[in-house]
């Protein structure tokens, strides 16, 4: 056990745990962050996904130890930024979520996206979301949600 | 193409006790933890939490409808919610004929309570069917109450007033009083009678200003902001956390474990043995369960540090080959027994000989052997369940459960409480396909919260855990054989399937076929008959039970038949349909041929079937339709196959006639959508038994179909003069032999075994 100081959507704290802890247990369960999920436990659906300096992270994997100085965002804290705002109001206007328990890794994933390409197309959706799975299988309209929050056509262009 | 289990096809009655409880019990706290999605344009936060609000005094219509003086109304949510969207469906029935002004309607998740709500059940897609009319008739009685009062208070006939959103008004003297303003008058009428509420006029669907209408899933805002709702985010005071180790091998015993040893570790606070109560399957099995102060560490103690020595049983001499091989071997002989409708006439040994004669007279035969893997549900959320076995001998839960009801024997088995002292709360549920059906998960953190001492538990399962114990959607096998004649018609059809048994002589749980599966009436000499091999895993119904199987083999070996006889594979099937044998449909649950030859000929229309002789080679289209929990659905699904036998499928057509109103139509479309990605998805996976253990453990060999795997879909419904029926299954078996015809189609290659292998579709 150790004393790790975490900055959380932009909150210190300060938790004593074994270091091998992953980020998402800590989060979950030690400062009562519930809203990144747990799914498989290693890094292969995406619904722990969080950002650590802006970047996509499997808060599943990430041990506590690793994470350091990095700022780290999660669904609490994804509308402090106008694109996290924005996607946040696209899932809600284009009505994704069927279970809604990968979305809040859905909605990190297409934030992350968004910040560095304003403007994404069908590939780099793909790219960049592939990493995410949806049970339900609303990739339709998380599809159309990431178009909606960037400002382009909605339309699918992939071959049909 | 039978009704599925759960066997609730029963309309619920929704008894006259719902409103003879009508009272006027004031000062309940309104929960109002719900929010209508925000108006964004005046530029407040884009999904905005709901602000506080000191609680108002919510005065009971019904157990159903509460009305505040502020004029919110809310409406209890009866049924469990696991992504289906009755959350938000069910209250809009009852809105609807409320005449409720929506934007003012909170919506409350009820606990599990049959004496108030009855039947409380995710499954079967049974919750349209069996509450259109009565959840119509809850908010038209709560109308009908408040108009009783607004009559009363102004001293005018009742037929005088009418209704407009939460609002009653006499047009003669011009006048207009909110719900909210009578519902304390209006809680004081004593609940009318069966003959009136019968009597209630419900309202043409011209006049709906709610059903019909694009209602966003209830939850939606509170899910984008990462609230804490689902079942695994439950915490309360003094809780534990828990993970349970059961025996890789179905119904294994622990002989010993090192119990000292975990006790010991640190963040560990108990670690004990719990024994299996009686022998379910999905009930209580024996385990070791580890206790501590989060679940991270006391599932690391488990994986790293657990040492248990299992009985592992008999059936740690099965495996999937000696399945196969066992299949193999049956369809060679005689089946075990022929399949005959319940109360109908028995088939015999003869009727199949003489098909087979048949069969074997005609201009040309058609045989192939069809078969499927096991299937895991593996909805997202890993199961969970947070217990409290009170010392005095209360219970409370907290529990995704999509079927609360098969929980409380199995408690008051384990742990001796009646089903009248537990309080169960059905917590929104991260998925459920029919894995929360089985109430093994809760009947666990039971026995674990008691056997800790009396104390809250936060029971939760590994990804690992979940695609190692779950009800699995049985594998099978069907030898087909027909034949058509000179002109293409199906003289004769024959089908030997081999499936599973639990030992009592049936099949096993959804491991079962209707005797009626089509085209069964449709052509001359169609027998079926059937074979089982005893087995020693659980099964379960996975959305769309049977069909999700049975589909893929019918639908497939049909385009065989038609391709043999030179048909065009889907208007051989409108002709099937339009067959003048076809046998009548018995009341309006029966199967309807004329219906399912409409979709089909629509969805043919709609996808530009006549044209696909001009697709490029490697890419093709395949068409299926099927009938399942009184749906009727036709897909036409387009795929691309590389030469290196890659492939994905472009797009699917969808044209589904679930009656004459689309209640909701966003969750209706999401439903479809995601049934067909969940289809495609199954067509990547399989479950495997070796020495009586399941051999996948996680996504990685458990696939999930992904966003660029995903097609483009066209949702189209027919809508017919019928009573509305549930879309939370019946769009997703036609999508499997769809796509597997596409295949065929593209590169000639059939596929007749699930999953697909990739090479196997290679072509030059």
């Amino acid at each position: 056990m150790a004393n790790y100081t975490l900055n959380v959507n932009g909150k210190t704290h300060t938790v004593d745990v074994d270091g091998a802890m992953p980020l998402l247990w800590v989060l979950r369960d030690k400062i009562d962050l519930k809203g990144t999920k747990f799914g498989c436990g290693v890094a292969s659906c995406g619904a722990c996904t969080v950002h650590l300096d802006g970047k996509v992270a499997r808060a599943c994997m990430t041990p506590i130890s690793s994470v350091g100085a990095q700022q780290v965002t999660t669904i609490e804290g994804v509308a402090a930024s106008r694109i996290g705002q924005a996607v946040q109001k696209a899932w809600v206007d284009v009505d994704v979520m069927q279970c809604g328990y990968c979305q809040a890794g859905q909605i990190m994933a297409a934030t992350a996206l968004l910040n560095t390409t304003a403007k994404p197309n069908d590939k780099q959706i793909d790219d960049a979301m592939s990493g995410n799975a949806c049970r339900c299988g609303t990739y339709v309209r998380i599809r159309e949600a990431i178009k909606t929050a960037a400002g382009v056509d909605v339309k699918d262009t992939r071959e049909v | 193409m039978a009704l599925d289990t759960p066997d609730n096809s029963k309309p619920v009655n929704t008894s006259r006790r719902f409103f003879l409880m009508a009272s006027a019990a004031a000062g309940g706290g309104l929960m109002l933890a719900g929010c209508m999605t925000p108006d964004t344009s005046d530029g407040a936060p884009a999904v905005a939490a709901t602000p506080a609000k000191a609680p108002e005094p919510v005065v009971d219509i019904n157990v159903f409808v509460a009305i505040s003086p502020d004029n919110t109304i809310r409406i209890m949510a009866k049924n469990p919610e696991v992504g289906q969207g009755i959350k938000t469906m069910l209250p809009m029935l009852i809105a609807e004929e409320l005449d409720a002004d929506w934007t003012k309607v909170t919506v409350e998740q009820a606990d599990a309570d049959q004496t108030r709500y009855g039947s409380q059940i995710a499954g079967g897609s049974f919750a349209t069917p069996n509450h259109w009319t009565p959840h119509r008739q809850v908010g038209a009685t709560a109308r009908y109450m408040l108009i009783q009062a607004a009559a009363a208070k102004w001293g005018v006939p009742a037929a005088e007033l009418t209704t407009g959103p939460s609002v009653v008004k006499h047009a003669a003297s011009n006048r207009t009083i909110s719900y909210g303003d009578l519902a304390k008058d209006a809680a004081a009428i004593p609940a009318p009678a069966k003959e009136i509420i019968d009597a209630l006029k419900l309202k043409d669907a011209k006049d709906y200003r709610i059903i019909g209408k694009s209602v966003k899933n209830w939850d939606t805002p509170r899910i984008a902001r990462g609230e804490p709702i689902f079942g695994i985010d439950i915490s309360v005071p003094g809780m534990k956390y828990a993970h349970f180790t059961k025996c890789p091998v179905f119904a294994g015993k622990v002989v010993s474990a090192n119990i000292d040893e975990i006790q010991a570790l640190p963040g560990v606070t108990d670690c004990f043995v719990v024994k299996q109560v009686g022998t379910d399957l999905m009930g209580l099995m024996d385990g070791v369960a580890i206790v501590g102060d989060d679940w991270w560490t006391v599932k690391e103690a488990a994986r790293n540090k657990l040492k248990v020595q299992w009985d592992e049983g008999a059936t740690a001499s099965m495996s999937t080959d000696g399945f196969r091989t066992q299949a193999t071997t049956l369809v060679k002989g005689k089946p075990q027994s022929y399949l005959a409708p319940q109360g109908g006439t028995p088939v015999t040994e003869a009727a199949w000989t003489d098909a087979n004669k048949a069969i074997d007279g005609a201009a040309k035969k058609v045989e192939a052997f069809y078969e499927y893997p096991f299937l895991v549900h593996a909805p997202l959320e890993p199961q969970n369940t947070t217990a409290h076995v009170k010392a005095d001998g209360t219970i409370e839960i907290w529990s995704p459960t999509q079927n609360p009801g098969s929980s409380f024997p199995m408690i008051q088995a384990a742990v001796g409480v009646p089903r009248d002292k537990v309080t169960l709360h059905m917590v929104r549920g991260g998925g459920g396909f029919g894995r929360r059906l089985s109430s093994d998960f809760i009947v666990e953190a039971v026995a674990i919260s008691k056997q800790a001492g009396n104390i809250p538990v936060k029971l939760l399962w590994t990804r690992e855990d979940d695609v190692q114990h779950d009800p699995y959607r049985p594998g099978g096998w069907h030898s087909f054989r027909a034949g058509v004649d000179a002109k293409g018609a199906m003289v004769g059809m024959t089908n030997h399937f081999v499936s599973f048994t639990g030992g009592n002589g049936r099949p096993a749980p959804s491991a079962d076929m209707a005797p009626t599966e089509f085209p069964h009436g449709f052509a001359p000499n169609i027998v079926y008959g059937q074979s089982l091999i005893a087995f020693g895993m659980p099964t379960g119904p996975l959305r769309a039970p049977r069909s999700n199987a049975v589909c893929f083999a019918y639908q497939s070996f049909l385009d065989e038949v038609a391709l043999a006889g030179g048909k065009d594979p889907l208007q051989f099937r409108i002709d099937l349909l339009n067959s003048p044998t076809a046998p009548q449909p018995q009341g309006g649950r029966g199967f309807n041929p004329k219906r399912m030859a409409d979709v089909m000929r629509i969805v043919g229309e709609r996808s530009g079937w006549a044209n696909r002789a001009s697709l490029p080679k490697g890419t093709g289209m395949g068409c299926a339709f099927y009938y399942s929990h009184q749906g009727y659905f036709a897909q036409v699904a387009k795929v691309k196959v590389e030469q290196n036998g890659n492939w994905r499928v472009l797009k699917v057509w969808n044209v589904g006639d679930v009656g004459s109103q689309i209640i909701n139509p966003t969750n209706a479309v999401n439903q479809v959508q995601g049934s067909i990605v969940d289809g495609v998805s199954e067509m990547h996976q399989k479950i495997t038994f070796k020495n009586g253990k399941t051999e996948q453990t996680n996504f990685f060999d458990m696939p999930l179909l992904r966003m660029n795997e995903a097609p483009q879909i066209d949702t189209h419904f027919n809508i017919t003069d019928n009573s509305p029926t549930g879309l939370g299954e019946p769009a997703l078996p036609p999508v499997l032999p769809a796509v597997a015809n596409a295949m065929f189609a593209a590169t000639g290659k059939r596929i007749r075994t699930l999953p697909v292998v990739n090479t196997e579709l290679r072509w030059t």
